[in-house]
């Protein structure tokens, strides 16, 4: 039963996708395979953002440092291209997000304090240490980076963005989601001292967790980079809409509940109505404006829901 | 631990000792390790303190200090303001580019309307629809930035011109002392006088220590937290004001810089970001005693990128300290 209500949550949300889709293709009629890459290439570090922080969500806590960790592989990266080349500095960039994720998860782990309150000190940490690897935008993304997300020629019609995305979360994903960690993962997410009693070991579950959020923002900060060409130490305005996101995307703040389908076609979602919007002649500030409005009002909507069923609960 | 007694008084381990010591009285060991500081500071750069220098110190710890002032109360009742930042800058702003068209009291009288409206919306999203308000303070701020950009747009060909009275309480200083002091004394009072003595600073500390106890008892939560969240955005707005009198150059990002040492000062002062306790006091304490930490940083040519990190893990620090010390278990 909560098997088919999920994946109507996650049927729902294609359905408004494609709905919202018809809408800009009446408004723009000659919205086309281009505006659709156009989309998928401007949603790629929000899609990578947003796994990010619904990894962390379902095992039972949040990341607010996401976006500053993405600028730090960005500016990692981005450094790194200029002297060893790009395979190395990928390998070495993810390897440096897994790791701020790892430190991330166990200072949860050891300090025993809140995640939202230990993730927003590491937020600040993470921002300090991209201005201190590069202080002002530069370095340089390798060309073919830049060409790999741009254009449709790997499947015709289909961006390259958009299955860049797909592969590398269901690649990371899907794996360990089968495995004993994604149990675990899900365990503990969805009652800490249950899983803890029935053998789970919850603290290494948790530091994993957010390892693989780590992991994650590395590849948006290295979507970011492909996107812009240069590294930029400064973080973008990925941590509201990642949480709006993967509200909307059917993972339960609190955790235990959801996937990484939903949230990533909610990216999506939100994106379309950005280009909606600014298709409809929009000022771009006032854009901005609609679109916090829209994400703050759909994380009131998630905290009305997880209301409602504690009451329901109790 | 192996007894299940429950334990008295003499058998409480040393560590947890000092931790409820300094949990109760956290101004005394802040001023210590202020003083420490400045000493440190003084044999980097011999002939450093001077009397111009520690009124040029009181003089920028004062707007951390409001602002760490808003984070207090908020904490008090396990929230925070992320907003403050934008909200100061916003009022800022608004304040400068309103004087020449409408003069400076309504110019002053709408910046703090801004800051009530934030947050009025702030208060909606943390006391009805239950929003953490972390995330909802960050919404709102972001909003915000959106309202501050497109207003600009309308405002761009007015000039802008800074109230006489802010400039004279921003820049000017009597018998040595920074003319900030005539609006942070009655401010501090205020405060003071709202979390020791008011019915108000009550229903805050309750909240916070155990929210339904105090809904059980009769306390419309909401309500209390609209009008924190309310008063929250009006003192942003007022450090606001005052930071426009001394940086003297509204911009779109005056006070955003502002908004992680409040929080930082706020928890060294002693305040648990978990709500139920906290000290006006001590947040002022912890204020100057970032300002030193900054002139330390400065003096030895530390990027800005040290500087953040560094509050950060300070903040890290101090709250994991306190949850360590004060740890029951």
């Amino acid at each position: 039963m909560n098997l088919i209500r999920k994946q109507a949550w996650v049927m729902g949300l294609l359905g408004l996708f494609v709905a919202l889709l018809l809408v800009t293709k009446l408004i723009q009629p000659n919205f086309g395979v281009n505006g659709l890459e156009s989309l998928a290439r401007a949603a790629l570090p929000f899609a990578f953002a947003t796994a990010a922080m619904a990894v962390a969500v379902i095992v039972g806590g949040i990341d607010l440092s996401v976006a500053s960790m993405m600028a730090v592989c960005s500016v990692t990266a981005a450094v790194l291209m200029e002297g060893i080349g790009g395979v190395p500095a990928i390998t070495i960039t993810l390897a440096v997000g897994t790791l701020m994720g790892l430190i991330n998860g166990t200072l949860v782990v050891v300090t025993r304090v809140p995640d939202i309150v230990v993730t927003l000190a590491m937020l600040f940490v993470w921002q300090g240490t991209a201005l201190l690897i590069l202080e002002t935008p530069g370095g340089a993304a390798t060309p073919w980076m830049r060409n790999a997300i741009t254009g449709s020629f790997i499947v015709p019609g289909l961006p390259n963005a958009l299955i860049i995305v797909a592969v590398t979360v269901a690649a990371v994903w899907i794996p360990i989601r089968r495995s004993k960690l994604g149990l675990a993962i899900y365990a503990t997410g969805s009652d800490e001292t249950a899983a803890f009693r029935s053998g789970v070991a919850t603290g290494r579950t948790k530091a994993m967790a957010y390892g693989i959020t780590g992991l994650f923002s590395a590849c948006g900060g290295l979507s970011l980079l492909a996107l812009t060409g240069v590294g930029e130490p400064v973080p973008g305005p990925y941590l509201l809409a990642a949480v709006a996101s993967v509200v909307l995307g059917g993972v339960i703040l609190g955790g235990g509940v959801g996937g990484l389908l939903g949230p990533i076609i909610a990216v999506f979602i939100l994106r379309i109505i950005r280009t909606i919007l600014t298709l409809a002649g929009f000022d771009p500030n006032v854009t901005t404006i609609v679109e916090g409005t829209i994400m703050v009002g759909v994380v009131m909507f998630g905290a009305f829901l997880v209301q409602r069923s504690r009451r329901q609960a109790a | 631990m192996s007894n299940t007694h429950p334990q008295t008084e003499e058998h409480v381990p040393p560590l947890l000792r000092v931790g409820r010591f300094l949990k109760d009285n956290p101004v005394i060991p802040l001023i210590g390790f202020l003083i420490l500081l400045i000493g440190i500071l003084e044999a980097m750069r011999p002939g450093i303190l001077s009397p111009y220098w520690a009124g040029n110190l009181i003089k920028f710890a004062i707007p951390l200090a409001m602002l760490a002032a808003a984070q207090v109360l908020t904490m008090l009742t396990g929230g925070i303001d992320l907003s403050v930042g934008i909200v100061a800058t916003a009022a800022a702003f608004v304040t400068a580019t309103l004087t020449p068209l409408i003069g400076p009291a309504p110019a002053m009288a709408v910046a703090m309307a801004v800051g009530a409206l934030v947050g009025l919306v702030n208060g909606f999203g943390a006391g009805i629809a239950r929003v953490h308000p972390l995330i909802m303070t960050l919404g709102t701020g972001l909003i915000a930035t959106g309202c501050l950009q497109v207003y600009q747009r309308f405002v761009i060909a007015t000039g802008s011109d800074i109230p006489d009275i802010l400039e004279w309480l921003g820049t000017g200083r009597t018998a040595g002392l920074p003319n900030g002091i005539f609006l942070f004394l009655p401010f501090a009072a205020f405060i003071l006088w709202l979390m020791r003595l008011s019915g108000f600073g009550r229903l805050l500390f309750g909240l916070g220590s155990n929210e339904t106890a105090a809904k059980l008892s009769g306390v419309r939560s909401w309500q209390v937290l609209i009008a924190l969240y309310v008063l929250s955005g009006m003192i942003a707005a007022l450090t606001g004001l005052l930071y426009l009198g001394m940086i003297r150059t509204p911009s779109l990002s005056l006070a955003v810089p502002l908004m992680l040492p409040s929080v930082a000062a706020a928890v060294i002062g002693g305040t648990s970001i978990f709500g139920g306790r906290g000290s006006f006091a001590g947040a002022i304490v912890g204020a100057l005693i970032l300002r030193v930490i900054e002139t330390m940083l400065t003096l030895a040519r530390m990027p800005e990128g040290a500087r953040i990190a560094l509050f950060g893990l300070i903040i890290l620090l101090v709250t994991a300290l306190y949850v360590r010390f004060t740890e029951t278990r």
